[in-house]
């Protein structure tokens, strides 16, 4: 057994890209449902508009990257919001869910379209298109670092990572102490209520759906520059409910809870991933139990196991308090 | 009954008591108000004036269409036809935010306290304008300090007046039903409204609470406010109004003061049913 390289990996999990990518999109989240009371199942879209917005301005359209960045961290989102905020909104907190869910999914399909291969490159996506970030990458491109857990280029896209995400931390944490924040929380508590003070609901929701969703495109974004591709592949309705279980993991309505729960979720996934792989090969494991091939699955399983207890011991997430919870019971 | 003299009678002088009947200075007008749910007719009230600086009661059976009309009146819902007016502002069109902003708050029949924010929250977001409201500047907390500061100051009075004071720091939700009432009634008061709507502000309200509920909706009054109220228990009716407006089957049926109501034969019926004055006749073994 190996277990240098189970910590090693377990704590690259905790701190490495996907715990960026889904922190980010959690964080979205927690301010659409945690804060809002929006029920957004459709973070995945979000997420392939940063990544498109990026990609598809300096592959296809040939403008420089910070248009890209602009494209993707701002307008796509913008548009994306309003295009599902508009219509419902006004309606119940179903509406939004059942939309965003299907435009995800509708992106994603469109997206992979062969006759739009020209325009988003269909399911192969579109590739080369981060270089100028690399540019400024300060790190050697040989070395390890931190701990030996990142070479170059990934210490670079980790770095920055944190950077946007301590400033999307302290965006939520400022707000939410403010009267915007108030009225947000006033919202997922009551909207009549909120209406009744004078309080415009509808505009505070799309407003919320809107930063929510360029949280989600900031997130989307790492991802595609990470890997240095977007594809229709990497925006499944697998990785909106990724982000969910970030977010219920480590609390709703806590401005660290997304961030705890994705690092948990990316810690466990790895640590399970190598520790059974470690089993496995070196005969720990017996075969009729479970073979090398079937890792990839049972860490899942176990990760569900995990959810379905913390959903019964502890309903709040890590983070969040029991006695909130207990109001509702009211 | 023990109706003690109100101080805005005078308000009425010269008003007829008849369904309809033009106000001295009315600060709410509804005209030809009509509302159906599919073949039901809910609301279809011809005119209706509310006179400014009183308490105006709205009475009815079950099933009147008081609270729809209620909801019509402040713009949580949108009538078929007919135009509301309130201090002079056309309400068709508006939203029920801006209504509020125009000075008219509501509360409603089930309290909507919101329990997951502390009290003192719960008082603070009434406040109106606040700069802090804006995502912007919601990030920079200098520009909105001083008037969160103004805003809690008043909140905290509210409270003080309202004997809350003791669970400001604690969450609406742990507040007992009563408690709720006259939190919303001081949030209410946070907008700093001309005129307050009550929905059925004496619903899930013990005894003891009902005096000082009371007591406050008068001082409402004396502050120079208007209020309506839906309302079904009788002796507050009695006790508080300076006038009664009476519904059934969606339409106005009577208005005067709360001693003329009780004597209605209009009302009498809409009540108890419009045979009841026909002898019972009993055939005794």
């Amino acid at each position: 057994m190996d277990w240098g390289a189970i910590i090693q990996n377990s704590f690259r999990g905790f701190i490495g890209e996907p715990f960026i990518y889904f922190s980010l999109a959690a964080m979205g989240l927690n301010m659409h449902y945690g804060y809002t009371g929006l029920l957004n199942f459709g973070q995945a879209v979000f997420m392939a508009a940063g990544a498109y917005g990026l990609s598809m301005a300096v592959v296809t359209l040939g403008l420089n990257f910070w248009w890209g960045l602009l494209l993707g961290i701002v307008i796509f989102p913008l548009l994306l919001a309003l295009i599902m905020g508009v219509p419902t909104l006004r309606l119940r907190a179903d509406y939004l869910a059942i939309v965003t869910i299907a435009a995800s999914e509708m992106f994603r399909i469109i997206a992979r379209s062969p006759s739009l291969d020209r325009w988003t490159g269909s399911s192969d996506g579109l590739t080369a298109f981060a270089n100028r970030f690399y540019d400024f990458n300060p790190f050697d491109k040989q070395k390890r670092y931190f701990f030996g857990l990142f070479i170059g280029n990934q210490m670079w896209v980790v770095l920055v990572g944190w950077i946007v995400l301590s400033i999307v931390v302290l965006i939520v944490w400022m707000t939410m102490r403010s009267p915007w924040g108030r009225v947000l929380r006033a919202i997922r508590e009551d909207e009549d209520a909120a209406r009744s003070l004078g309080k415009n609901a509808y505009w505070f929701k799309m407003q919320s759906l809107m930063i929510g969703g360029m949280f989600g495109a900031l997130g989307g974004m790492f991802r595609a520059i990470g890997t240095q591709s977007a594809q229709p592949q990497n925006f499944i309705t697998d990785v909106t409910f990724f982000a969910w279980v970030a977010l219920i993991l480590g609390g709703a309505a806590k401005v660290g809870g997304p961030i705890a729960g994705a690092a948990i979720l990316y810690g466990i996934l790895n640590f399970t991933d190598v520790l059974l792989r470690q089993l496995v090969e070196n005969g720990y494991m017996p075969e009729a139990i479970m073979d090398g091939t079937q890792v990839g699955q049972v860490r899942f399983m176990m990760i569900g196991l995990g959810l379905i207890l913390l959903a019964i011991y502890r309903p709040q997430g890590i983070f969040g308090t029991k006695e909130e919870m207990a109001l509702d019971d009211r | 009954m023990t109706a003690e003299p109100s101080t805005a009678q005078e308000l009425f002088d010269g008003v007829p008591y008849e369904p309809g009947a033009a106000k001295n200075d009315p600060i709410l007008v509804a005209d030809n108000v009509r509302r159906a749910f599919g073949g039901l007719v809910a609301v279809d009230v011809e005119h209706l004036e509310v006179q400014r600086g009183a308490i105006t009661a709205l009475i009815g059976p079950n099933g009147a269409g008081k609270t729809t009309f209620f909801n019509l009146l402040t713009n949580f819902d949108e009538p078929d036809t007919g135009d509301r007016l309130f201090e002079g502002n056309d309400l068709s069109g508006v939203s029920a935010y801006k209504v509020a902003n125009l000075g008219m708050v509501r509360t409603f029949q089930l309290t909507k306290s919101l329990s997951k924010m502390t009290v003192i929250d719960n008082m603070r977001l009434g406040g109106t304008e606040q700069a802090g409201e804006s995502f912007f500047r919601a990030l920079m907390p200098f520009l909105w300090r001083r008037q969160e500061a103004e805003i809690t100051e008043r909140a905290d009075a509210l409270l003080e007046r309202f004997k809350l004071s003791h669970m400001r720091n604690e969450f609406a939700g742990t507040l007992s039903g009563g408690q709720r009432k006259l939190l919303e009634m001081a949030r209410a008061l946070m907008v700093r409204p001309n005129m307050v709507m009550l929905d059925e502000p004496m619903a899930g309200v013990n005894p003891a609470l009902k005096q000082s509920l009371l007591d406050h909706v008068k001082g409402l009054r004396d502050e120079g406010m208007t209020v309506l109220f839906v309302e079904h228990d009788m002796d507050m009716v009695q006790e508080i109004s300076d006038w009664v407006v009476v519904m059934a089957e969606g339409k106005i049926i009577a208005e005067g003061p709360p001693e003329s109501i009780a004597s209605n034969q209009a009302v009498v019926d809409a009540y108890l049913g419009s045979h009841h004055g026909s002898a019972l006749e009993l055939e005794a073994d």
